[in-house]
């Protein structure tokens, strides 16, 4: 009895000291419960059917579990799609007056031809807003893991020699792209385009113009400082432009941004210049991912 | 059952899609298939919305030659969705890698378990 | 329209830029700009607090220049105003406490990105507390989801991006899940504003058109957010986060970013499907039994747990599963005491991490509880934070978490078939809180071969840690006033 009571407190006061570890009192307690010989043998035939067979039941197992969990999914999706309402339906519950509005008005109250250019920069710029906002933040993200320290960098940064065939298509094939994204950046509320699109082809001109002729001659002209730079003035330029819009807005205020003659370049009032300002941040942040990934450094 | 599964032919298939890239995300122990994964799975929210958007008969949202009837048109806001959509999966694939980049080089293996365990045999 | 009304607004744009404008200032600048912007939106979310006291209302917020089924709008009452001060000051206090912290674990060259994801998180965290379309609700939650994981990671070594990733996962799945409810409800409503949605709901629900659609993404939407807001089965990701990240991460981390999302399901609840469609689906009794797991769960795998931050970030567990408890309930009692819960664990629970950072901090950066041995008199603001953020979450009389254990304890009564599994869930979960706090407050001012010199914690810290406490102290005895602003912002919601 004074023992237990003794082994007790000892527990208790190891407990307190914080070192308590419920897993090695299982193991001191487990063996006085039954016969030990048992126990081992289970244990011993255990660890012989887990070397032999365990990792690769487990596996078997894991696998049967993922399917049945993705047919489970499907199943249920496949059943909620079925009482969805019909593909291309003109009377559909999602063709309502906000659709209708969007295609009606929206060249009358944004100017812009393109009307999904319209909707995300101004009737719904405030999510558009956020989805920038995710990519700069994606940006930094990636520039804080992949970015070198200043010691480790630039001793193993030799260009290999390049492939002509690549050098000679990239010397025709960049200035196109690059003159492509600038047309679909200044052209997005009139066509299918816009900053994104335009930024994407814009960085992906970047990306090729570095591998084709390297990295060192890339990154003479395209610097670190210079990405950034763009980066902060485009965003800072959006978030100015946005907020004052959405306070006019929310104040009945007019904005006093003249919309212009729709169909021409400078028309639709903030969509061109935001559009800009997205381009351009698209552009570095390709551009960015890039080369961090690559080298570690832009 | 619904009479519109064999109807909704796009979704259906966007909805299988989106099972699978869910389960990869979720169950796959390799950290690039998870992110293959995610990518099927928001893939398949954008095929869901393109198809959703679409009206029979109808044009991409333009204006063209100043015609602004409504039923000429597709609806233009699920394809303003997708595009925001896609910037943010871009993003967070990016955000991602960079992690898988970082895990590989500090751990040597892809695998989640054995990231796992190394951890907390560091800890240890 | 007064002109306070701008000020949420104003508060989601200054984060913004101020995190934009951090990213290309060095460390110090970048990390007193962000305390700047935390005070600030303090401050304005205070102003807008006073005058909704004073005239109850809630005034709808046009984000351009088009209403409701067109543009964006966000939409506040004096509950939004309530919860974005308290989120706020547990920035601001949280920031001053673990700035010390801060630049011993981070790089000096990390620490401006650093500032730049708090802001950001901050900014994304209002923009969900206040917004009124589910789209918009999205693409925050991804920034939100992003810049934790930054947080997460920041420390820069293995654990620390191990536990990122595994966090990057678990939301992924959570916010794809969220994504694909968002578009499901499209389909069948086809609108994005939440009292757009409500409409056509309450319309398809009185005709029983599209019923099996409405239950999956009544079903998928909640699952998301319990994942990102880290309901039992899904909190596995949730204590290698908290214990790998800085001090002011963690606090925060703990303290707001997972209520944000809570709330963005009561938003959901009341304004797009209807707290009644709930009850009636009965999704709430679910969440009851989910969180009446989580609430043993959590606290028997704190009992286990040999770290201090570990300890304090189960304990998150089960405090989370009271809040689900309380919404599950059904009753608006039920949701005015979830939401007291949810203020109550923010304030203690930013604490307590705040608490135990200096308490580490006081013992050579070692965090298994044996180490920290009398590491109260080491740094003593430390070791009061934690021994009044234990008594608050153990439930004692006179401190915050006994009001909110004592309004969910009087709310089931409101439900009687769910009253006894309840009050005895309370009775268990206390015991069991008691069980690991005591432990840990015992071991702190444990005098016995330990060494009690005096470690220095900084000034900031102090300052921090007596806003803390000051503010928990205040919390609970006065919570009274607060109940009424729930009560009244409830039925404004």
């Amino acid at each position: 009895m004074k023992t237990m009571k003794n082994k007790i407190t000892a527990v208790f006061k190891k407990f307190i000291d914080g070192d308590f570890d419920i897993e090695a009192k299982e193991i001191k307690v487990k063996p006085e419960i039954k016969s030990e010989h048992k126990e081992q043998s289970m244990k011993e035939r255990y660890l012989i059917w887990h070397d032999n067979h365990g990792v690769h039941s487990f596996k078997t197992i894991y696998a049967g579990c993922s399917i049945f969990v993705c047919v489970t999914l499907a199943v249920i999706l496949l059943y909620t799609v079925s009482y969805l309402p019909a593909y291309g339906n003109p009377l559909n519950p999602a063709n309502n007056e906000v659709s209708d509005r969007y295609t009606e008005f929206g060249l009358e109250e944004t100017g812009a031809v393109n009307t999904v250019a319209g909707m995300i920069l101004d009737y719904r710029a405030f999510d558009t807003f956020g989805e920038s906002a995710v990519l700069f933040v994606a940006a930094s993200i990636v520039m804080m893991l992949l970015k070198k320290d200043e010691k480790k960098r630039s001793k193993h940064l030799e260009d290999h020699s390049r492939d002509p065939i690549i050098k000679h298509i990239a010397q025709v094939i960049v200035p196109c792209l690059l003159i492509f994204g600038v047309y679909l950046v200044l052209n997005g509320h009139l066509s299918p385009g816009g900053g994104f699109s335009g930024g994407a082809v814009m960085g992906a001109g970047l990306i090729l113009y570095s591998s084709a002729f390297g990295y060192r001659k890339a990154s003479k002209v395209i610097t670190d400082k210079l990405l950034r730079n763009i980066v902060f003035v485009s965003f800072c330029f959006y978030a100015v432009a946005k907020g004052y819009s959405f306070f006019t807005g929310a104040n009945h205020i007019p904005t006093g941004i003249p919309l212009g003659t729709a169909g021409n370049i400078i028309s639709s009032g903030l969509i061109l210049p935001l559009n800009i300002a997205v381009g351009l941040i698209v552009t570095c942040t390709m551009y960015s991912f890039y080369a961090l990934f690559n080298k570690g450094e832009i | 059952m619904g009479p519109n599964l064999f109807t909704n032919y796009y979704e259906t298939a966007s909805m299988i899609l989106f099972a699978i890239g869910f389960t990869t995300l979720f169950l796959q122990p390799n950290i690039i298939k998870k992110i293959i994964g995610f990518n099927i799975m928001d893939t398949a929210i954008y095929l869901f919305l393109g198809a959703k958007g679409y009206i029979a008969g109808g044009l991409a949202p333009i204006i063209v030659n100043g015609v602004t009837d409504p039923s000429v048109y597709i609806n233009p806001i699920p394809s303003g969705l997708v595009l925001t959509g896609i910037v943010v999966s871009v993003s967070v694939t990016a955000v991602s890698l960079a992690l898988a980049q970082r895990l590989y080089k500090r751990y040597n293996t892809l695998n989640i378990d054995e990231i796992l365990l190394q951890v907390e045999k560091e800890r240890a | 329209m007064p002109f306070v009304a701008n000020f949420p607004f104003a508060c989601i744009l200054i984060t913004m830029v101020c995190g934009i404008v951090s990213s290309v200032l060095k460390s110090k600048n970048a990390y007193r700009l962000n305390i700047f912007a935390a005070s600030v939106c303090f401050a304005l979310s205070l102003m807008l607090l006073l005058f909704m006291i004073n005239e109850p209302t809630s005034i709808t917020y046009m984000m351009g220049h088009y209403p409701a089924p067109w543009g964006n709008e966000i939409r506040f009452g004096p509950l939004e105003a309530l919860l974005a001060t308290i989120f706020c000051f547990i920035m601001l206090s949280s920031l001053i406490a673990g700035r010390k912290d801060a630049f011993i674990d981070i790089k000096e060259s990390k620490i401006n990105t650093f500032c730049l994801m708090m802001n950001l998180l901050l900014s994304s965290i209002l923009a969900l507390i206040y917004t009124n379309d589910l789209f918009t609700a999205y693409v925050f939650i991804e920034i939100n989801t992003l810049s934790a994981c930054a947080l997460v990671m920041a420390k820069g070594n293995g654990r620390s991006i191990s536990s990122a990733f595994r966090y990057l996962i678990m939301s992924l799945l959570g916010s794809g899940l969220f994504l694909l409810s968002i578009i499901l409800l499209y389909s069948v409503t086809g609108h994005l504003l939440m009292p757009n949605i409500y409409e056509s709901v309450q319309i398809l629900i009185a005709t029983n058109e599209y019923m099996v659609p409405l239950t999956v993404i009544i079903g998928f939407a909640v699952t998301g957010i319990a994942v990102k807001s880290a309901l039992f089965p899904f909190h596995t990701w949730l204590s290698f986060a908290y214990e790998s990240s800085t001090c002011a991460a963690s606090s925060i981390l703990s303290g707001i970013v997972s209520k944000a999302y809570i709330i963005l399901l009561i938003k959901i609840f009341y304004r797009v499907i209807g707290f009644e469609n709930i009850v009636a689906l009965k999704i709430n009794n679910v969440l009851f039994v989910l969180g009446a797991i989580a609430m043993i769960a959590g606290s028997i795998s704190a009992i286990k747990e040999t770290k201090i931050k570990r300890i304090v970030a189960q304990s998150s567990v089960s405090q989370i599963g009271y809040i689900f408890v309380a919404m599950g309930l059904g009753t608006q009692a039920g949701m005015i005491a979830a939401v007291l819960h949810m203020i109550v664990h923010a304030l203690t629970k930013s604490m307590l991490f705040s608490a135990s950072c200096g308490l580490i901090a006081a013992s050579d950066q070692k965090k298994k509880l044996k180490n920290l041995k009398g590491a109260a008199y080491r740094n003593p603001i430390a070791g009061i934070g934690f021994v009044i953020g234990a008594l608050s979450m153990i439930g004692i009389p006179f401190f915050a978490g006994f009001a909110s254990k004592y309004y969910i304890a009087t709310a089931s009564i409101s439900s009687p078939e769910k009253m006894g599994v309840l009050l005895a869930l309370i009775a268990v979960s206390t015991v069991l809180n008691a069980i690991y706090y005591v432990k840990v407050i015992s071991v702190i001012y444990n005098k016995k071969d330990s060494d009690t010199k005096r470690v220095s914690s900084g000034n900031m810290y102090i300052l921090g840690m007596t806003m803390f406490i000051v503010a928990n102290l205040s919390l609970g005895i006065f919570y009274q006033p607060i109940v009424d602003i729930i009560t009244i912002g409830l039925q404004l919601f």
